[in-house]
């Protein structure tokens, strides 16, 4: 069927079962535009800034499982986006990216509001098009998709200047993909001969330690797989920053995230282990501290999608490659079954001598007392979505995962404001689901002109700012590595409950531990979005800390051990 | 010389074939500076595979994981084989274009030294002759090291580009482009007769 530009494009939206995407308008996607209300099965939400429709892209990826998208005019438009696009390539979030550009006879000459968007986004993106034909649009979106999500998931973005998408072509959506130099890792039998190398080295371990990574949540059957692994041979499961939720953390396995904010005793397993088994990540500096000084006694089994990623930063002594699911799949049948009672007991010693979850002790309201209630009152089952910062390791620290998909935290990138954007995304991937966004005084007024888009969206998300008037986490670093020396980081702030009120969203201010129960009950109750700004401590800095560019044997529990 | 040789028993030959599509190129540079790989020498052109190019680049070992070089252009959807042929059979050349600075009284040895290497004079002037040389960089680095006390004018390299020796063809495309996809391509204008109009790169 003959068809112009954009509806193709929006018909190979429907084919690919995109029910909903973020974006803005600008000059060159009218004609993109002028076609949306002919396909009301797709719906638009107009945001406030393109960067909030990439995070909630981004966002709703991560909750759904399914390819999120965005879409923006080109210039200003697509240069807005990259700060998103970015986020989601660090984290190997799904996302298929939609620009305008200038129309084809002006790419090039520097025409009002051009960008070389695929130029800017190469090193961004897992692969990018221009499209320069109506008739490439059907297969370049087959192929987008395909590439966002398969293999290590990324984002593709497609850049469409204004002409193509009033070219007429005939509409055909082919039914498969076929990309000479792509072929996904999954898409290929796993290696036996590694599966039965790494069960020896797991066999022969003393003590095993499991490093769950994204790729476990990102691995259909992946967290399943997981656990009954873990339990054959009873093995300890640490996760990643984003691996929070591949195990469920009452778990008696799970000890926690480790990392540079991570659990004390969860760093002491990781540098005491005899073997170390990667699944699903990527030895992160941050999770890892100091890579020469990372358990060098250690044998590594790395299992992981990215053939690049093996080998890149540590030697490994058995790596699979592969998709996490169908790897543990072949590799927990291969694997005896073990106790590990003394290894099991001695972490768990250290968790008795070290215990890193331990509340404040003082009267003042404090961001950890606050997780912990919106914890007790959700039992767990909400959606946290958080910024960067203190908050956001207090957030993974004091509220208990049970599930997947249920984190939803920029970790590779560390973008502040992503809690405002990303909090819309997840809530339209989980309508059913109580969504919170845990945010700090600096990230929420980065994004928080969504506040708008949100209330267009009747979507009832319920923020808790952890107000301290401080750029917290940067301060933490003054404090502890810069003699103390405060710069720029005391930060103001609006009345975010009049500010609140001005879009007309209920809000509360609480200043008093005794009031937090209370005021999280109102919030929950409410059935449209809440505020809440809680005006916690000034001081207070996130312990355990491994400092930047040291050991994991160097986390330190309080400043006093903190040498400069 | 010697620290030559130290340098050149590090170097690898790595070969990649790649899409012949508009900012395959871009792409492959990129990468190399995002990642801070160091390449010693690239050179690209067509290969015997229709809409396939061939890179060949030379990567200091020494500096730079070459698995990781590997492996990080795999990664990119262009890019369709990538190999390390250094430890294969190989031949490997580069191209040197020297113009070099002489007058009638010297311009006869200039010649001769060019003819003791095999090498070709492309031009002659009144006061430069220009010499093409072939061979591999030991050699060419060794011509124009005696070039060097007559004065050098102007020098053109070309990349190393080298093919396994014999029957071996750990280098070419296996699968080839499904016949519906190539006609797909061709029928929408993916891959026209003229050039495409300018893109991003």
């Amino acid at each position: 069927m003959r068809m112009s530009g954009a509806d193709i494009v929006l018909e190979c939206l429907k084919l690919e079962g995109v029910d909903i995407f973020w974006g803005y308008p600008g000059g060159v996607v009218l004609p993109f535009y002028d076609r949306l209300p002919s396909h009301p099965e797709v719906k638009h939400v107009l945001v406030r800034h393109e960067q909030a429709a990439a995070h909630a892209a981004d966002a709703y990826a991560r909750v759904s499982g399914k390819v999120g998208v965005c879409l923006a005019t080109s210039g200003p438009g697509a240069t807005n986006l990259v700060t998103g696009i970015t986020n989601a390539m660090m984290d190997s979030v799904p996302m298929v990216v939609i620009t305008g550009n200038v129309t084809r006879t002006l790419l090039g000459r520097d025409g009002f509001q051009e960008a070389d968007i695929t130029g800017i986004t190469l090193p961004i993106t897992k692969h990018n098009y221009l499209v320069m034909h109506a008739a490439d649009l059907a297969y370049t979106f087959k192929e987008a998709f395909y590439i966002a999500n398969s293999g290590r998931k990324g984002p593709v973005l497609i850049d469409i200047p204004k002409d193509v998408f009033i070219e007429e072509a005939e509409f055909e959506y082919p039914d498969t993909v076929s990309i000479r130099g792509y072929k996904p890792t999954e898409s290929k039998a796993v290696d036996v001969a590694q599966v039965k190398r790494a069960a020896r080295v797991i066999d022969e371990a003393q003590k095993p330690v499991i490093l769950a990574g994204h790729g476990v949540i990102q691995s259909e059957g992946g967290t399943a797989a997981l656990r009954q692994f873990a339990e054959k041979a009873q093995i300890p499961v640490l996760t990643t920053l984003l691996g929070i939720g591949g195990i469920s953390e009452d778990h008696v396995l799970s000890y926690g995230f480790m990392g540079m904010h991570g659990m004390y005793w969860a760093n002491m397993a990781a540098v005491e282990a005899d073997v170390v088994i990667g699944v699903g990540m990527r030895f992160d500096d941050r999770a890892m501290g100091r890579f020469a000084d990372f358990n060098t006694k250690a044998k590594i089994v790395h299992i992981d999608i990215d053939p690049a990623e093996i080998g890149k930063n540590f030697v490994t002594h058995a790596p699979i490659l592969g998709d996490v699911a169908q790897v543990l799949d072949l590799l927990t049948p291969e694997i005896a079954q073990a106790t590990h009672g003394d290894w099991l007991r001695w972490i768990d010693s250290v968790r008795e001598e070290h215990p890193s979850l331990k509340m404040p002790d003082t009267t003042e309201l404090t961001p950890q007392f606050v997780i912990r209630e919106i914890f007790e009152a959700t039992k767990g089952e909400a959606i946290i979505v958080t910024g960067v910062g203190q908050h956001q390791m207090w957030a993974g620290q004091h509220y208990m995962f049970r599930h997947p998909r249920r984190w939803v935290s920029s970790g590779g990138l560390g973008t502040m404001g992503f809690e405002v954007p990303a909090a819309m995304g997840a809530q339209a991937a989980r309508p059913d689901l109580e969504v919170w966004s845990i945010a700090g005084d600096g990230g929420f007024q980065m994004t928080l002109q969504e506040l708008a888009t949100i209330v267009d969206q009747k979507q009832p998300i319920k923020f808790a700012i952890m107000n301290n008037g401080f750029l917290g986490m940067v301060r933490q670093w003054q404090e502890l590595f810069y003699r103390d020396n405060l710069v720029d980081v005391h930060i103001s702030q609006p009345d975010f409950v009049k500010l609140a009120d001005a879009y007309g969203i209920r809000a509360l201010r609480i200043d008093d531990k005794t009031d937090v129960a209370s005021a999280i009950a109102e919030a929950r109750a409410h059935d449209g979005p809440f505020l809440l700004d809680f005006h916690v401590q000034e001081a207070g800095n996130v312990w355990p800390m491994v400092p930047a560019g040291a050991s994991l044997l160097e986390t330190v529990e309080s400043a006093d051990e903190v040498k400069v | 010389m010697a620290g030559r040789e130290a340098r050149s028993a590090t170097l690898h030959t790595v070969i990649a074939l790649v899409e012949d599509r508009p900012g395959v190129l871009n792409r492959v540079a990129s990468l190399f500076r995002r990642r801070g790989f160091n390449i010693e020498s690239l050179a690209v052109g067509h290969s015997e595979t229709p809409g396939i190019s061939r890179l060949t680049l030379v990567v200091d070992g020494a500096n730079t994981v070459v698995e990781q070089v590997e492996k990080q252009l795999f990664k990119l959807i262009d890019v369709v084989k990538v190999a390390d042929i250094t430890h294969l059979p190989i031949v490997a050349r580069e191209l040197a274009l020297v113009k070099v600075a002489c007058t009638i009284a010297n311009r006869a040895d200039v010649i001769q030294i060019a003819q003791v290497f095999r090498a070709d004079v492309v031009d002659v002037a009144d006061m430069s002759v220009t010499i093409q040389v072939a061979g591999d960089e030991d050699k060419n680095d060794a011509f124009i090291e005696l070039m060097e006390p007559y004065g050098i004018k102007e020098l053109a390299r070309t990349g190393r580009v080298a093919l396994t020796r014999g029957i071996a063809e750990p280098t070419k495309v296996e699968e080839d482009e499904p016949e519906e996809v190539r006609e797909f391509h061709a029928q929408a204008g993916r891959r026209p007769k003229k050039a495409l109009p300018f893109v991003s790169d």
